[in-house]
């Protein structure tokens, strides 16, 4: 039972690290809403979905790869992975606007209960992953493979791959970028100050509107990432694989504290931890278990999640 | 006509008459809905599914676990996303029993509703001290955990699920048929009016105060000496009960469980038709039941987009009505306070 986790130790350790960074920034795109609108955005697992489409869609589409092209190199690879980034980021963030907009604006402008609008999220979901359903007819999607997956180096029996390094590095990096964004610039004052107090922040002139939009731009295109980095690393995708993906990184996100982009961070990497190890240890079939029962561990003795919320709320 | 309403005028009629006029209306109602299975000719007709059984699965069912979740949800302000859990308690106690005892459905019916209560009081403890999204998440969790262990462990088969699962005895002579389900949505009928006797019963007394004290605002209502966690707790086994009724329901009429039955897709529709119906109105929670149930095999005619359009409904009802078709009276509703409980 644990001779395999003993015997993986660190290629479970480090693989583990390359999915949590992919649930890190799916868990951002959970957590910035929900850190300035105290609402789960439940289309957010769907998102990361057509995401995932966006960079298939670019290496297919506009490269002309397929399963049988042969993988790129050098500055081709680099500016087609960079293209694939783009258009995940693009697919996604556009459609977390879509969704602010259409199931959401209404009914925050009406000052409505939080269930409605979670019911709207959920109906919303529902036509983003049908939609997808019905273009895809059912079937997963491949993705061509356009990285040689070459194993750079074997650190203690492990290895680390392209793949996995690029995941890593890449993904670091726009989680700090997108972290700074909200901690240095105007807007990102701005949908700190919105989720301090709303009302407040009206009465100061910010324009709610303009930045909960952006606020749902920001988590989707964090989303988005995420998606890229999936496709990058599973080389596939279908239509109903943001549930689980997008279940395990809400998980994430309020493990770490939800509402706290850092928290998120470091949630989303205990998560994809957990998760590899659980599975080393018990089963793959046992691994959401697992999850759910670190939640409710860390629900119980620290309730606001490991980090807190990044901002008090009024009752907690 | 710009301000009719619907629920205003049927609570008009009500307050209106007197005693023998309720009885009047009260029998008219369930006489109506008692002839539901006979309107299978109409427009009402289903496309592909027999209609008598869509009539059982999932409108008659759904309504059952509708009322059963809006006493979580919607008199106490709990949000739990795990509702199924209590669903496949039920549908397993009586899947398992029917297996290795020679219980019948209706000796059966007591034990599911217990196990399926034993686990509410099981999870409710340690987790209703957590609020709002928080036990979201949890309950989410919980639904989710029971769906993986059955699909896992051995004594439940797994994903091959459990079949042959017994036909409920005859009941006054009358005996069930696969082909003629009127009978079966009758037992369920006679549920839903114990569970709408019960929840109405209970409103108007102590649990129901504390409910409704409980959901407008927890803290205050704590301070006013109402043992918050307690009444939290028998809410969520309320709840629990009658999703364990409507299991063990609906292994019955089924007579084949197996894991992918119990998914995180029946807790969100079911929450789904509470919201959508008008969220702590029992009245609009059944006809969100209801309609939610039966629509996807109405429209089964355009089998591939019935999702999306399902979809679309909930998200257009909800931006055009936010309080549900229904909604319960203006001064039931609380106070909406950013950060508060849903």
């Amino acid at each position: 039972m644990f001779t395999v986790f003993i015997d993986q130790f660190w290629q479970l350790t480090v693989s583990g690290i390359a999915l949590g960074f992919i649930y890190v920034l799916i868990a951002l795109g959970y957590t910035m809403v929900y850190g300035v609108l105290r609402m789960i955005n439940f289309a957010n697992s769907e998102i990361f979905m057509w995401g995932t489409f966006g960079a298939i869609v670019a290496s297919r589409d506009l490269f002309g790869y397929n399963q049988t092209s042969e993988p790129a190199h050098g500055a081709k690879l680099a500016l087609v992975l960079f293209v694939q980034l783009f258009a995940s980021m693009a697919f996604a963030g556009l459609t977390a606007v879509t969704v602010e907009f259409v199931a959401y604006r209404r009914l925050r402008a009406k000052g409505t209960n939080r269930l409605a609008t979670l019911i709207s999220a959920i109906g919303m979901s529902m036509v983003l992953s049908e939609v997808m359903r019905l273009l895809t007819a059912s079937r997963p999607v491949g993705s061509p493979r356009i990285l040689e997956k070459v194993i750079l180096v074997e650190v203690w029996g492990a290895q680390i791959r392209l793949d996995t390094l690029i995941t890593i590095v890449a993904a670091g990096a726009i989680f700090i970028i997108l972290e700074r964004f909200v901690k240095l610039s105007r807007m990102g004052k701005a949908i700190r100050a919105v989720s301090m107090n709303e009302d407040a922040a009206k009465l100061m002139g910010i324009n709610l509107n303009r930045v909960i939009t952006t606020t749902f731009l920001v988590g989707g295109l964090a989303t988005g990432a995420a998606g890229f980095f999936y496709v990058t690393v599973y080389e596939y995708t279908k239509f109903n694989i943001g549930f689980t993906m997008g279940l395990a990184a809400f998980t994430a996100a309020v493990i770490g504290g939800i509402g706290n982009i850092r928290g998120a961070f470091f949630g989303g990497v205990a998560l994809g931890l957990a998760e590899v190890y659980a599975s080393a240890i018990l089963g793959t079939q046992w691994k959401s278990v697992t999850i759910f029962i670190v939640l409710v561990l860390v629900l119980l003795f620290k309730p606001s999640g490991l980090f807190g919320e990044a901002v008090t709320q009024t009752r907690a | 006509m710009k301000n009719f309403n619907l629920r205003d005028f049927g609570a008009g009629i009500w307050e209106r008459s007197n005693r023998y006029q309720r009885i009047a209306i009260v029998l008219l109602v369930i006489t109506l809905a008692a002839l539901l299975p006979f309107a299978g000719a109409s427009f009402l007709a289903t496309p592909v599914a027999a209609y008598d059984a869509v009539l059982v699965y999932p409108v008659a069912i759904f309504v059952l676990m509708s009322l059963g979740l809006n006493i979580v949800v919607g008199k106490s302000g709990m949000l739990d996303l795990g509702y199924v859990a209590f669903f496949a308690i039920g549908a397993y106690t009586n899947g398992l029993l029917s297996m290795h005892t020679g219980l019948n459905t209706w000796e059966i019916m007591p034990i599911g509703i217990g196990a399926a209560m034993f686990a509410g009081v099981l999870l409710g403890i340690p987790t209703l001290r957590l609020r709002g999204d928080y036990l979201a998440i949890v309950t989410l969790g919980f639904g989710e955990i029971i769906r993986i262990v059955a699909l896992n462990v051995s004594w439940t088969n797994g994903p091959n699920g459990i079949s042959g699962i017994q036909m409920p005895p005859p009941i006054l002579g009358k005996e069930f048929a696969l082909d003629d389900q009127k009978l079966f949505f009758w037992v369920v009928l006679v549920m839903i009016l114990l569970t709408i006797w019960m929840i109405r019963r209970l409103t108007v007394r102590r649990p129901g105060r504390a409910w409704e004290a409980i959901r407008q605002d927890e803290d205050a209502a704590e301070l006013m000496g109402v043992p918050t966690l307690k009444y939290k707790i028998w809410s969520f086994t309320l709840g629990a009960a009658i999703g364990g009724a409507a299991g063990v329901l609906y292994a019955a009429k089924n007579l084949f469980i197996s894991p992918e039955m119990f998914t995180l897709n029946v807790s969100i529709l079911i929450l789904a038709c509470v919201v959508f119906g008008g969220i702590g109105n029992i009245w609009g929670v059944i006809l969100g039941g209801a309609i939610l149930g039966y629509l996807p095999d109405r429209i089964r005619f355009i089998s591939d987009a019935r999702l999306l359009v399902f979809g679309l409904v909930l998200v257009v009802v909800m931006n055009f009505r936010p309080d549900g078709l229904l909604p319960r009276k203006k001064r039931e509703k609380a106070l909406i306070k950013k950060g508060a409980n849903a």
